[in-house]
């Protein structure tokens, strides 16, 4: 797996955590902050397991409190798997 | 003169029919929601009759939003709790959400939802579990689940004591509101029909081993084997008096005009089990002679000594075949916290509609019993005030009474018809 994409994103907080009723995950979510999307700590640290598992990348709990955004997921995770193993 | 608390809305799923009314014709009609059950293989296991609710599709009554942390008996309590206020009628705004509380009883937890994590953690590690298990498993999570969907959030509690449970939280509930919170929704639901919940079953000793549907459950026969265990329960929403007026509640099912609990003497002991005192405490705290209950929806046990011990009581404080006795419950298997509730839910209906439900395919009742069991066909009898008894393995017994509420002399000239002059 080289890059995880938004629309990975998207996926993986639909199966951990369920998808918001008014659609707001479809838009343009990069920026938004995971709170207005509906999602809460649980939420986050149930998808950060996921990504471990699926992306092999280890996102600890301390730093999942502190993502607030899709594309902060995303750069921390492309970051990882830019790094040479 | 002590506040009144009325039970203002009902929600209720029940194997064999979701929704009050669906249940409430089943029950009349004598149809089970007791079958072999489906939800996984079970020609291996000694039991394998169960009371399932097949007709329900979580995803379309909750948001998907609650799906992967809710174990099957969560979505059940959820629903229950919509329509229960759905039914109430209670608008936006009419309670701050510190005057709403939430009371449920549950006695098996999230057997399923704990099944799939356990599984996941055996064959994939830890880190596979989910974070929602820390919750969905628990006890208290019908009531936590309930106050946050609908910003509850007075004085809330859980209750757990097996069959008895359910029954416990209404008397609580009530105890709730006669302390000051005008609103409080309450009652109790359980599933646990996965393997794991199946074999915990199983070791209770109590399940019915019989195949046929309809002879599998039968409280208070001669031939009675044992219990079928079923899914589902009912969530009521109480209000004071003063408050259902206030609002000008559409309905008003009835009163739950008094609770008792006791606990049983230990085993050999030469005391008397405790069924027939949770009964007489709870007729003096509605202030009700024995002569005055038209009704007793009994526990209903199935297992024979449980049966004949039960009968005692009741025949014991009424005198011999004194009042009608009923087990609707026969028809959707116990139900576990869901179970007392759902029978308090059958007493209002009995008082709404003038009619005892009977008691599923029990037809010979020993004569030592001493009991009048409504059995075979529905019984039209005038309900006034009814009795509800539920008891929990390891020594848990309850009691409420419901009395109907005279209907209210019309508000003095409230204009409600808006004016367009």
């Amino acid at each position: 797996m080289s890059k995880m994409t938004i629309d990975d994103l998207r996926r993986v907080l639909i199966e951990c955590a369920g998808e918001t009723d008014d659609g707001s995950l479809s838009g343009d979510i990069q920026d938004q902050d995971f709170a207005s999307l509906g999602y809460d700590s649980l939420a986050l640290m149930e998808t950060a397991a996921r990504i471990t598992a699926e992306f092999g990348v280890q996102i600890p709990d301390e730093r999942i409190a502190e993502l607030r955004t899709p594309r902060e997921v995303l750069d921390l995770v492309n970051d990882a798997l830019a790094q040479p193993s | 003169m002590t506040e009144k608390v009325y039970v203002t809305g009902i929600g209720l799923l029940a194997p064999n029919g979701v929704g009050l009314e669906r249940y409430w014709e089943a029950a009349l009609e004598g149809r089970t929601g007791i079958g072999t059950l489906t939800r996984f293989d079970v020609s291996g296991y000694p039991i394998r009759l169960a009371g399932q609710i097949d007709d329900f599709d979580a995803a379309g009554h909750l948001p998907s939003r609650l799906l992967p942390q809710t174990d099957a008996s969560t979505r059940f309590a959820l629903v229950a709790a919509d329509w229960a206020l759905a039914d109430a009628k209670i608008e936006q705004g009419a309670f701050a959400d510190y005057e709403m509380g939430v009371v449920t009883s549950n006695a098996s937890g999230g057997f399923e939802f704990t099944h799939r994590e356990f599984k996941k953690l055996w064959s994939q590690g830890p880190g596979s579990v989910s974070v929602y298990e820390s919750f969905a498993w628990f006890y208290a999570v019908n009531t936590g689940q309930i106050s946050i969907r609908h910003q509850l959030r007075g004085p809330s509690s859980a209750l757990v004591a097996e069959q008895a449970g359910g029954l416990d939280a209404l008397g609580h509930a009530r105890r709730t509101v006669l302390r000051g919170t005008p609103m409080v929704v309450t009652g109790g639901v359980d599933s646990a029909l996965d393997p794991w919940g199946w074999v915990a079953q199983i070791s209770s000793g109590r399940l019915s081993p019989a195949t046929d549907p309809h002879r599998a459950y039968l409280p208070f026969d001669a031939d009675a084997c044992g219990y079928v265990p079923g899914e589902g329960g009912a969530l009521l929403v109480l209000e004071s008096a003063g408050a259902a007026r206030s609002r000008a509640a559409q309905h008003v099912y009835g009163e739950i005009a008094g609770y008792a609990t006791t606990f049983d003497p230990p085993a050999g002991s030469s005391r008397p089990p405790g069924l027939r005192r949770a009964a007489e405490l709870a007729l003096a705290d509605a202030g009700l002679a024995p002569a005055e209950i038209d009704v007793v929806f009994a526990d209903a046990s199935g297992v024979r000594e449980l049966d004949r011990a039960e009968a005692a009581a009741i025949s014991g404080l009424f005198g011999p075949g004194a009042v009608p006795v009923t087990a609707p419950k026969a028809l959707t298997g116990r139900l576990y916290s869901g179970g007392g509730p759902v029978d308090v839910a059958g007493a209002l209906l009995s008082i709404r509609d003038g009619v005892i439900p009977p008691s599923g395919g029990t037809t010979d009742v020993p004569g030592e019993y001493g009991i009048d069991l409504v059995r075979g066909a529905p019984r039209p009898c005038r309900v006034r005030s009814a009795l509800v008894l539920a008891r929990g393995k390891w020594g848990f017994n309850s009691a409420i009474v419901v009395r109907a509420v005279p209907a209210e002399p019309a508000p003095p000239s409230v204009n409600t018809s808006p004016s367009r002059s």
